[in-house]
């Protein structure tokens, strides 16, 4: 009888909420809906983990299992690889990664002398320590911690450099990572505030101005960087007076910070295009001139709108100093590239440039993630 | 004496200055003058050196034989041939890059843009993973282990489908011969297309004027199948396929791409389809769900909202950044000098400023090459904006 199949009676609204259907909620719920919701996501779910799981397995393979760490040349690598197979005359061979462990000094500092490597470190760390009162909000005791960083620079410069006060380091003595992080650090400082420059007087009443930084703006982006780098190299000789010479690495730092330069501009331009007519408008017409107007309304409102496009260009441009091994620079994918022709080590290509692949990875991908903070962070309005 | 009521203005260079109106002006002649100046110094400092070096700027090297053999070109090119042969060569290699890595990216890009917004979890974080390392890894890091991996593949070739041979001295296609009959077929085509596309404006006017449609789209795809197809039947199968076949040494016959071509290709067509990733996932997004929701209101069906309203949306976000990754696609292409590939500026900003010493010309050539290249891109770019952006105050 019904009333028996009832424990209770309960009005109507007042049933106890039951447990919702076990495979909807949790993990399993999860798993059902994101990885096997229908017929044709099930069978693409599969096929993506066979393929993954056997990629994976792969590569793991060669880069960690199946791989030698130390020896003493590429030969030995693979004896000891030959050694380890069971089948001798089909080795497996794995990666050699013991190029890395015997040359990492000449990857990590060129050929800087040996016995001042404390210079580029400790400018390393004080460099670190210059930024965080730039990128920390929180830092405590930042607005002493910013002079600092104003004077990192010249401190830094001293270091590596030695400028009379250290003993003298020539610039072709530097290599290696060290020489990415100059050219890039040094590219990303000045093409900022130039780039400021550039996009402000394109957007200039005065028509000279602007002919002037459209035609730079619009000739820099349309060429590649590689015939900028060449004009360093080899066309700027003739353009300076006889017998002057001028130090390459100087050089090719100011053809890439003018490169930065213009795309930083684009980016700015589209931040200041974005600022409502009302803005300007007002600022006139509490009588603030030009300048006035710019620092204390337009660009702060400008720069925070264009900071993903801002971040994205230093990123660009981090990654594009690589370019320098076509003229000669032996950056950290330079030596690479040297060492994949040594007679000891020849022919281990995969294993360095997978290395300086990694690297690059770490450094960009921090500098993205710093930038997806720092939208979150800024994304005080422009609400949908 | 001056009389208080008629005071004259002081006219001085401070007064000026502090006069907008003059402001200006005199900002304008300053930097005129030191444009002037920092140019006339820069050329008097190159006639004076080229002088010093015995070296003649002028073009007539492109004139004179080269001495140096290409090994890819897509025109007939010997060593024989004068510098300018060589440059047009280069220019037809980095098209053809180009060309090619711009249909590959294309279907690459917009694969991942519509899988990066896929519902299954697994397939939105592989596609997150191939674009964070694609974007964070330089992409001339990229050629060299595209081009390691290349040069890995094992001396005997791999065979595919009895046609296609794989070692590490390039990819061997089956080579299509064409005799000249195929230009009736080629003619064909086009006569298809122009059909379609005159169908398609006949079904548009015919749905206007009476609210009926007939399926324009599949007729117009049929023609351009069937009507090529029937062009060749009928003029007796002008092609013929030259099947690659493995020689005790090497391979022989075929089409040859080298490995130096499909690394720099690949790479660059991998390396930007990651950002056209990113470009179609934010232009899809940015098309709002009120669009979606308002479509299935009205009845519409997933695949047609998805191609009447959301695509065509989603597409004025697109395609300017989306041309501009084009424009980077080509001027990376210029990184083939890393690894040998003879484009322009491994020709005439290469060997031949070796040879010539005429680095400036070459140079300047070479920029003039790109530049044109580029700047008739946006110019395009520009006119497609201007017609589809959204008119406001």
């Amino acid at each position: 009888m019904m009333s028996e199949q009832k424990a209770e009676t309960y009005a109507p609204g007042t049933h106890p909420s039951l447990p919702p259907p076990p495979l909807t909620t949790g993990w399993l719920g999860w798993i059902r809906g994101n990885l096997f919701s229908t017929p044709f996501q099930i069978i693409l779910t599969c096929l993506v983990i066979w393929v993954v799981w056997n990629v994976l397995q792969g590569f793991l393979d060669w880069a960690l299992f199946k791989a030698v760490f130390i020896a003493e040349s590429r030969d030995q690598c693979w004896d000891i690889m030959r050694a380890r197979s069971p089948d001798p005359a089909n080795p497996e061979l794995g990666a050699c990664w013991a190029i890395i462990v015997e040359r990492w000094q000449q990857f990590l500092y060129g050929f800087y002398p040996r016995e001042a490597l404390w210079r580029p470190n400790l400018a390393f760390v004080l460099w670190i320590a210059a930024l965080v009162p730039v990128l920390w909000d929180h830092c405590p005791q930042r607005g002493k911690l910013i002079w600092f960083s104003l004077a990192f620079p010249f401190i830094g410069y001293v270091l590596i450099f030695g400028a009379g006060i250290l003993p003298e380091v020539r610039t072709d003595q530097l290599g290696g990572l060290l020489l990415t992080l100059i050219i890039g650090v040094t590219g990303i400082t000045v093409s900022l505030p130039v780039g400021i420059v550039l996009a402000l007087g394109r957007r200039s009443d005065m028509p000279l101005v602007r002919i002037v930084c459209v035609c730079f703006i619009e000739f820099i982006r349309g060429v590649p960087l590689i015939t900028l780098l060449f004009v360093a190299s080899t066309m700027l000789n003739y353009f300076l007076p006889p017998g002057t010479t001028f130090d390459l690495l100087l050089r090719v730092v100011i053809m890439v910070s003018l490169f930065a330069s213009a795309y930083m501009a684009e980016v700015i331009r589209g931040g200041l295009q974005a600022i409502p007519k009302g803005q300007f408008e007002a600022a006139d017409a509490l009588g603030l001139s030009y300048w006035k107007s710019m620092r204390l309304i337009v660009l702060p409102q400008a720069l925070k709108i264009s900071i993903p496009g801002i971040v994205n260009t230093f990123i660009g441009l981090f990654k594009d100093t690589t370019l320098v091994i076509i003229i000669g620079v032996l950056d950290l994918l330079g030596i690479g590239k040297a060492n994949t022709s040594d007679p000891k080590w020849g022919g281990l290509q995969s294993e360095v440039y997978t290395f300086v692949a990694i690297l690059f990875f770490i450094f960009c991908f921090a500098m993205s993630r710093y930038s997806l903070y720092l939208e979150r962070k800024l994304d005080t309005g422009h609400k949908r | 004496m001056q009389d208080s009521t008629t005071a004259t203005p002081q006219i001085s260079i401070s007064a000026l200055w502090m006069d907008k109106r003059w402001r200006g002006v005199i900002m304008q002649i300053v930097t005129m003058a030191v444009l002037v100046a920092v140019v006339t110094y820069l050329l008097t400092n190159l006639f004076a050196n080229a002088e010093a070096q015995g070296l003649v700027l002028s073009f007539n090297f492109l004139s004179e034989p080269s001495h140096y053999d290409i090994n890819q070109a897509l025109i007939d090119y010997n060593s024989t041939m004068t510098h300018g042969r060589a440059a047009l060569v280069g220019i037809l290699n980095t098209a053809l890059v180009a060309v090619c890595g711009i249909i590959l990216t294309t279907m690459v890009g917009f694969l991942g843009g519509v899988l990066s917004l896929s519902s299954n979890w697994l397939v939105r974080k592989i596609v997150y993973v191939y674009v964070e390392f694609c974007r964070n890894v330089p992409v001339l890091v990229q050629i060299l282990l595209w081009y390691a991996v290349i040069l890995k593949l094992p001396r005997d070739p791999v065979i595919m489908a009895e046609s296609i041979f794989l070692s590490n001295r390039g990819f061997f296609l089956p080579k299509p011969i064409f005799e000249p009959a195929f230009w009736g077929v080629v003619i064909a085509l086009l006569i298809a297309i122009v059909a379609a596309w005159l169908l398609k404006r006949h079904a548009d006017a015919k749905q206007a004027a009476t609210g009926k449609r007939y399926p324009a789209g599949l007729y117009g795809l049929a023609l351009i199948v069937f009507l090529p197809l029937l062009a060749y039947g009928a003029l007796g199968a002008p092609m013929t396929l030259e099947i690659p076949e493995a020689t005790r040494f090497s391979v022989r016959g075929g089409l040859l791409l080298r490995p130096e071509f499909v690394a720099l290709t690949v790479a660059l067509a991998f390396y930007t389809a990651a950002f056209i990733t990113e470009i179609v996932r934010s232009g899809i997004s940015s098309v709002s769900r009120g669009q979606t929701e308002a479509a299935y209101a009205l009845g519409v069906k997933p695949s047609w909202t998805m191609r009447l309203i959301i695509l065509p949306q989603a597409l004025r976000v697109i395609i300017p950044p989306l041309t501009s990754q084009y424009l980077n696609l080509t001027k990376n292409s210029s990184l083939a000098i890393a690894i040998g590939y003879m484009d322009i500026m491994a020709t005439l900003g290469g060997i031949t400023l070796n040879q010539t010493g005429q680095a400036v010309v070459c140079i300047m050539l070479a920029m003039l090459i790109y530049l044109s290249f580029s700047l008739f891109i946006s110019m395009l770019m520009n006119i497609y904006n201007r017609h589809v952006k959204l008119v406001e105050r």
